[in-house]
């Protein structure tokens, strides 16, 4: 049970207190409604854009990072489809500091020409180094493109290519950060070794002032559900053919995201979950094989990932997944797989629990989904998940109109 | 108003006293020792076991890591699946890794469940059986893993650089071939094992909310062990370094790449350097953290890459002081010169006296968060004794954070920053 304690400012920033007397930091995790579902299908790649040009110099401060060191300070931050955040450790006694540097950026950026200018050559390089410059980097471009046609989680964060990236202008960037970096579009959490009044005292003095904007509204087209299976190959210069199938799931409120993601823990979780000790040790099919879920807000995806054992057809690989996805639909899973389903999801969160940066970005996220309080339902809504659940689900996720599969294959 | 162009009044970082908080040390009937720390407010625990098995000592390239990986692939009374059904279903994570002097195995779990892991842990380390069946699918795997990962210009720098600095015969130099795993046998692993897990050099550490009797039952499973306190002596291999001829290189693997994986690195002794906690001052300033000279200049102020670090390597006998970054195909000479345009000025002009200071804190600030909880504690210890070192060694790095001065990295920087002394590895 995590605790906490909130407060809105009159310009609209909710505010989250999490007080942790363990620990000798401070945290501030500063959330944006707006990810890169809310892009322009014309300028993808432009929310992550954006985060980079955060630290290029805000309106009253000219170096944000050099700041923070001086006082001891860290940081960093990350952008996902749905959301963006930033987020500060610093030691305690200097937690005024962090919420100085992440007030002023919240007002207004420097918006430097050249700071552009940079970070879209940065950025560039990392697209490179993440999605050009590797084997199977484009992989997912290439099936979420396939998975939705109308959903803007049909693009990447990165972008859907280099020249968005490239042509992005500074009136761009204005426009982007007072439509959606606005105190109604925050949350705010302030956490460890922290006194509620004292945060209260000082998020009020740095950040009441800061115009509050309007709050964003969120309209964005629903992915119509599948009506066809569909499949496509590619062929590229890698070495070992790889496999690649994804099925839509609910969305992350729903009942369904935890059947979803305790499905995944069935097929892929651990050694001895079904598509590993099936596939790669007893009919030794695949080299290594994966399940996971995006843990996306909308309605996500949940993939399976593996390349094949050189010899064997992509063909008989797939015909083996859908084996055990067959099974899975047909006689869900025994009380005692469940209760090990159960065992790991309670002993992931303990552990993610553990820091107090995770517990500050988490109790952002689900003020975010609506409510940090679901934080802490967390536990018992995985609890909930019964063994003939999974198997409806099962039935529903993996129906055989609403699979996506790519064949990445080899070039020999 | 508030006037924002004021920055807020700090507590200088570099003024805390930082004390590397205690860890208690039982000793199990055999002589090894258990570093712990019982504390903490969840229900989570890891417990560790550190051998002394890494590569330095095999005879035969790869069986250290086979015989570290598999150890949980099947017992004289347990099949790898059983066992690993067993570690999933109590939720825990049961983790392997395979160094160049030590190899671990690593337990995280729920307090409430750890009674019934330990008693497998045991069985993995006195009983591992590396079948013939299990060691087939391994070597087919690791090496289809490994023709994957040659296509990667990042991982090919990665083990060139190490084989420049050290030779592709030393234990931190050699990397695995195709041959090396095609030739790898049972008997090697089994025998590996034996000497180095069953028997071998040990060293264990506990942290979490260890649940009553947590002692008493380490000392019940592992205290009757055939096996020897990690800081005792023993006849170890000779490994000699013989660093390559050529202080330049350039490997292609996709004629087609748009980006260069650049490593620059030279020799350097490590930790018993007696100036080693002052280089690390002088390694942050140069490329060690995100307001380093580095990244300020090729990132911040260019763009040639995402990132670009400089280390120095994390070995207990000889290390290395190395740079490493990503950059453009277009921008990669460029790129270069700029590495050792900035250890020029650190050789040439002292270090501003704001900089140094803002280097200081922030390395303050990082090790304040580095001791947050006592697994991040635990950790600590366990850097400091695997490596051969007690608390003395913390408290000089924090001593020296405080008390170095611009003119002294300046010596050090013409000492060891000098372009003539570094390998130059470039692969497209």
């Amino acid at each position: 049970m995590i605790e906490y304690k909130r407060f809105q400012l009159k310009n609209g920033l909710r505010v989250l207190v999490h007080e942790d007397p363990t620990t000798p930091m401070a945290v501030v995790n500063v959330m944006y409604d707006v990810g890169a579902r809310d892009e322009d299908p014309l300028r993808t790649g432009f929310a992550h854009l954006f985060e980079h040009l955060m630290f290029g110099g805000s309106v009253n401060i000219e170096d944000f990072d050099g700041a923070l060191q001086m006082a001891g300070g860290d940081n960093n931050a990350y952008t996902t489809n749905d959301l963006t955040n930033y987020y500060i450790s610093i030691p305690a006694e200097n937690l005024e500091t962090a919420l100085w540097l992440e007030s002023d950026r919240m007002l207004s950026l420097a918006f430097s020409e050249q700071s552009l200018d940079v970070q879209r050559k940065v950025v560039c390089e990392e697209f490179k180094e993440h999605y050009i410059n590797k084997p199977y980097g484009d992989v997912w471009f290439k099936l979420r493109q396939m998975a939705y046609k109308q959903h803007p989680y049909q693009w990447m964060t990165i972008g859907k290519e280099l020249s968005h990236i490239e042509h992005a202008t500074l009136s761009d960037v204005k426009n982007f950060f007072f439509k959606h970096y606005t105190p109604a579009n925050a949350i705010l959490v302030v956490a460890g070794k922290v006194k509620y009044d004292q945060v209260e005292k000082l998020v009020k003095k740095w950040f009441e002032d800061i115009p509050g904007g309007v709050k964003y509204d969120r309209n964005l087209p629903l992915e119509p559900e599948q009506s066809d299976a569909r499949i496509e190959k590619v062929n590229a210069p890698v070495p070992v053919d790889a496999l690649y199938k994804c099925w839509h799931i609910d969305d992350r409120l729903s009942h369904g995201y935890y059947a979803a993601d305790l499905i995944t823990e069935v097929l892929g979780g651990g050694s001895s979950s079904r598509l590993f000790q099936q596939l790669v040790k007893e009919k030794r099919l695949f080299s290594n094989i994966d399940c996971y879920q995006m843990g996306s807000i909308d309605k996500g995806l949940l993939a399976i990932e593996g390349k094949l054992v050189k010899g064997v057809s992509i063909e008989e690989g797939d015909k083996a997944i859908q084996q055990i996805i067959d099974e899975l639909c047909e006689k869900g899973i025994s009380e005692k797989e469940l209760t090990k389903i159960q065992h790991k999801t309670e002993s992931s969160l303990a552990f993610e629990d553990m820091s107090v940066l995770t517990r500050a970005n988490n109790l952002a996220f689900y003020e975010l989904l609506g409510n940090a309080a679901l934080f802490n339902d967390d536990r018992s809504k995985y609890f909930a998940v019964t063994a003939n659940d999974i198997k409806n689900y099962s039935q529903q996720i993996f129906a055989p109109t609403h699979s996506n599969t790519l064949y990445y294959l080899g070039e020999n | 108003m508030i006037n924002r162009k004021i920055a807020p009044a700090i507590k200088q970082p570099v003024e805390f006293n930082i004390e590397l908080p205690d860890c208690e040390c039982y000793t199990l009937d055999n002589g090894v020792l258990l570093y712990y720390i019982n504390a903490g407010a969840e229900d989570t625990l890891m417990v560790n076991w550190v051998f002394s098995a890494g590569n330095w000592f095999e005879e035969k390239r790869n069986v250290a890591i086979a015989a570290n990986q598999l150890i949980k692939n099947g017992t004289h009374q347990h099949s790898a699946y059983e066992i690993n059904d067993h570690f999933d279903y109590y939720g825990a994570y049961f983790n392997r890794n395979c160094y160049s002097e030590t190899a671990e195995i690593t337990l995280h779990c729920l307090g409430k469940h750890v009674t019934n892991l330990l008693p497998m842990v045991a069985e993995l380390i006195q009983d591992a059986s590396y079948s013939e069946e299990e060691l087939q699918i391994y070597k087919q795997n690791a090496q289809q893993r490994l023709t994957v990962n040659l296509l990667k210009p990042d991982f090919v720098a990665g083990r060139e650089i190490d084989a420049m600095l050290f030779g592709e015969e030393h234990p931190y130099g050699k990397y695995s071939k195709h041959e090396d795993y095609q030739s790898l046998l049972r008997e090697d692993l089994i025998a590996f094992h034996q000497q180095h897990y069953k028997e071998g050099k040990v060293v264990l550490f506990a942290v979490g909310k260890l649940p009553e009797g947590f002692l008493p039952l380490m000392n019940d499973l592992f205290g009757k062990f055939k096996w020897k306190p990690y800081t005792s002596t023993i006849i170890e291999p000779v490994h000699i370094i013989r660093p390559s001829a050529e202080k330049k290189k350039t490997i292609i693997v996709d004629e087609k790449g748009v980006q260069a994986s650049i490593r620059i690195a030279r020799p350097y002794i490590g930790k018993s350097d007696p100036h080693y906690h002052e280089l690390v001052i002088l390694n942050a300033v140069y490329g060690g953290y995100f307001g380093s000279r580095l990244m300020a200049n090729i990132r911040e102020e260019k763009g040639y890459t995402y990132g670009i670090y400089s280390g120095i390597l994390n070995y207990i006998k000889h290390s290395g002081w190395i740079v490493s970054t990503e950059a453009g195909i277009d921008v990669k000479d460029d790129t270069i010169k700029e590495i050792y345009y900035e250890m020029d000025i650190l050789r040439d002009e002292l270090i501003d006296e704001e900089e140094l200071l803002n280097c200081k804190n922030y390395m303050m600030g990082a090790v304040l968060g580095d001791l947050d909880g006592p697994f991040q504690v635990i950790a600590r210890w366990k850097s400091l004794i695997v490596q051969g070192f007690d608390k003395s060694f913390f408290d000089k790095a924090i001593n020296v954070i405080k008390e170095v001065d611009a003119p002294e990295l300046r010596k050090l920087a013409q000492q060891y920053l000098k372009p003539d002394e570094f390998y130059e590895l470039t692969v497209i």
